[in-house]
Formats: C-alpha cells, structure tokens, sequence
C-alpha cells in the first residue's frame, strides 16, 4: 500500500502538470481560436445568402468574409415589439444567452446585406433538436415574404440523422424560394414535413428518422421569424 | 563470494541484448487486435460509439484515427509514469492524462484548423469515455513497457477503427445508397426527395436503381445488428474464441 502522503503529493503533481500545461495552451491559443470563431459565425450568416454572392461562401477567404461584412453588412439590434436598439452591433447579440432570459426582455439580432442584387433581410433563430440546441439563419428578400436562403447548424445532433440540416446541403436549399404567409395573408412560417412536403410553396421534406430534429426546425422557425414581425412589418 | 557476484552480474545483463525494436512480440501487439483479440467483436469495448458515429463512413474514419491517436498517446505517457502511480488512485490518474492530451489536440485543432475542429467537436467527448482508452491503459500500458504499450494502443485502436469503418460502410451505402457522399445505388428519379432515395445516374450504381434505401440502417439499431453478426461469424470460424464452458 501507498502512504496518504504519497498519493496526496502524486496528485497535486499531476494535476499542476495538467493545469500549467493546458492553460498555457489555452492562452497562447486563445485569440487565433475567437478570430476562427468570429469568422466562423459571419460565414453561416453569408450561407443564407449564398446564392447572392460573388463566390460560395465556403470559397471566401478569411479577410473576404471580414470585408464582405464591414463594406455590405447593415448591423441591427431590435428588442422584442421591433424597436431598434442603440449603441449595440448584431455581432455582439449572442441568442444563446438570449433566450435564458424571459421572452419580452430579449434582443434580436438583424443582418442586412445590400448587394447589389437586391436587399436581403438575415434572421437568426434558435431552437431545440433532439439532443441539444439547434439555429440557423434565414434570409428574407426584400418583399418581406419570401426566403431567398438558410443555413442550419446544430450542437450535438446524430450524424446522418439530425446532423443533416447541416451536413446535407440539400436540405437547406430545399427553403429558397418558401413563402411565409399563407395565400389568404395569414402567417404561417414553413413546415419541414414528416416525409414529403405536401405543398411545396409553404413546405419543406423532412429528414427520414429524424422527426424529432425536423419538428425543431419548424417550431424553431415559425416562433423564431415571428420575433422578426413587429420590425419587419414597421419598415 | 567473488565467483557467485559476477556470475549474478552476467544473468542479469543478458536480457537487455536481444530485445528488438520491432520484434515478433511488438508484431502480435499490433495485429491481434485486429482479429483475435478484436476491441469491439472479441473485448466487447467501445461498443457504444461503434453505435453512435457509423451511419455515414466519413465520421467512422474520423473517430478511427482520433481513438488511434488518442490510445497510443495516452498509454505510452502512461507506461511511462506508472511506476509512479500509486494504485489506489491509478484510474483517476489515467484519466487525467487521457483528458489532457484530448484536451491538447482540441485546443490546437481549435487555433490552427477550426473546420476540423468543428467536425469533431460532437466526438470529442465520445473519445475520452471510450472504454477502449481506459481499458488498454489498465490491462496493458500499467503492466508494460512505453514502447510496446505504445504499439498495443496503436493496434487496439486500428482494431477498433477497422470494424467502424466496416460497419458504416454497409450502413451509408443500404441506408443511403451514397459512399462518403457520393450516390452510389439507388432509384434514379428527380421527383423523389433526397431523404428517401439517392440517385445513380449512371455506371455501376444504375444496375441496382430499383434499390430502395433501408432506412433502418440509418438507425443506431443496426449497428447493433451488424456487429452482433460479426461477433457470430467470428467467434464461429475461430477456434481459439469457441466458449467451451
């Protein structure tokens, strides 16, 4: 048998070593892994309109996405009944936190890209998969009412099932060109269906054995848009 | 007196001789894992990610090289210290290093190439509960040398990783008619959606066009089945896994 006093003085050595060796890491890692982050999070935003842009925005380099975003990029901040904030940029509105808090003292954060193919109107929303949170950001064209784009992404979705909406670019595509008002006005968001979309001016497929991610995405979508309407029926 | 004293001397000395560097020892330690003494079909070890991460190819051969690396990492520095190790604390120890040097790759993975990081961060917690890294660590890198503790975790995790690419395999290509993405068989029709069948247009895959993807294979559940059918072939063609008792 060991002595206490050897096992005490093996694990504070271990774990010194282990806390020296990672925080160290750590920071001399930490301002390249938030610059990774940062571009990271403004190219999902381009994703949503992909089609609008010069190159597709995984060809974009680094220095391209920062530029596309400081030259074209309007940054927006609204609170919950479509007043625009102040003194904040959209970049700084982190939703996960956002929607810890209680529904009416939330923020919003609003992207608006002038190309010149028209003016686009990117939302974000989040919501819950089936194991974790998922969101995604959804471009509006200038009507208001038709998606022109959307990128999804997840944080611990089964590969193959869930994870598609992110790793199955047919998915997100499937969303161009949906309307978000009903015929008669009314809004409806979009509907990923169970299978196929029954009507496909309003609905998208879903993904076979992932119903429970697909009824995220909807529920996520149709609350998540409709946080956006008070603004977007303002302007 | 003197005699007896350098005889000892002599017994002493002559195992450190002959002892390769790659020997027949070092090449059973890298191979056996591979069939008879397999992780997964004969450990029953890692079963649960083998489960978790094969519906698509691309994502079993990610898991396969990370486990590899991380296995072989964590028992050489582990044989390296384990005469240290008192053995009351042996398991949170292995822990330890297994979660920093996990920890490390994320790290430097995070600063240097963020979309493979992204792509493994779902696994990366996947990797330090694997039983497979702490069962090496206590059934061989605590008992043995760093250099073959090394090996023997470098074979367990190509044992492991051979079974969770052949299982993907089976299951994108009947679940999803695709290969690492590429549509291979499959019904070729522009009105079906995506999800439920793959086109093939042309070549090999238009022979098997009245495929219809099992969507079961998309499921967890059938990994279950098709490792407990190779558990089946290989205990039964192997003499040696043949439980007599």
């Amino acid at each position: 048998m060991d002595s206490t006093g050897k096992i005490v003085i093996f694990v504070l050595i271990l774990t010194s070593i282990a806390a020296v060796s990672l925080t160290g890491l750590r920071e001399a890692t930490l301002s390249r892994s938030i610059q990774n982050e940062v571009v990271f999070n403004k190219r999902a935003i381009l994703a949503s309109v992909g089609n609008y842009l010069e190159k597709s925005p995984s060809q974009l380099s680094d220095d391209e996405v920062l530029q596309i975003f400081d030259e074209k990029m309007e940054q927006v901040v609204l609170n919950m009944t479509g007043e625009v904030q102040e003194g904040i940029k959209a970049e700084d509105v982190d939703l996960a936190k956002e929607r810890k808090k209680p529904e009416e003292e939330r923020m919003l954060p609003l992207y608006v890209y002038n190309s010149d193919k028209g003016k686009f109107y990117i939302l974000s929303v989040r919501g819950n998969g089936l194991w974790d949170e998922i969101w995604g950001t959804i471009a509006l064209k200038d009507d208001k009412k038709t998606i022109a784009g959307a990128s999804f992404d997840h944080k611990g979705e089964t590969p193959g099932l869930g994870a598609e909406i992110k790793d199955n670019p047919t998915f997100a595509v499937q969303f161009e060109g949906k309307q978000i008002y009903s015929n008669a006005g009314d809004y409806t968001g979009v509907v990923v269906r169970k299978g196929k979309a029954q009507d496909k001016t309003f609905e998208v497929d879903g993904i076979t054995g992932a119903t429970v991610t697909s009824n995220g995405v909807t529920e996520m979508l149709v609350r998540g848009i409709a946080y956006y309407k008070p603004y977007l029926d303002k302007i | 007196m003197a005699e007896t004293l350098v005889k000892e001397q002599k017994v002493a000395q002559v195992p450190k001789v002959s002892e390769p560097i790659f020997g027949q020892k070092e090449r059973k330690l890298l191979l056996d894992p591979l069939t008879d003494n397999n992780p997964i079909t004969v450990q029953v070890l890692g079963v649960c990610s083998a489960l978790a991460v094969t519906s698509l190819v691309a994502p079993s051969v990610v898991m396969a090289i990370a486990v590899t690396a991380v296995t072989a990492l964590s028992s050489l520095v582990t044989s390296m210290v384990r005469n240290y190790i008192p053995k009351s604390v042996r398991m949170i120890a292995q822990l330890v290093i297994v979660a920093v040097l996990v920890t490390i790759v994320e790290l430097v993975l995070k600063a240097y190439n963020f979309t493979i990081y992204k792509q493994l961060s779902v696994y990366i917690g996947l990797i330090i509960t694997n039983c497979i890294v702490m069962g090496r660590l206590e059934a061989f890198a605590m008992a043995n040398k760093p250099w073959r503790s090394f090996i023997d975790g470098i074979g367990n995790g190509l044992g492991y990783g051979a079974i969770l690419i052949v299982v993907g395999i089976i299951r994108e290509l009947l679940g999803k008619g695709t290969l690492v993405g590429v549509p291979i068989i499959g019904a070729s029709n522009e009105q079906v959606s995506y999800f439920i069948n793959t086109a093939a247009e042309s070549g090999f895959g238009s022979f098997f066009s009245w495929y219809a993807n099992n969507n079961l294979m998309v499921l967890p559940t059938a990994a279950m089945f098709i490792v407990a059918i190779m558990i089946w072939i290989q205990r039964s063609r192997s003499p040696k896994l043949i439980d007599i008792s």
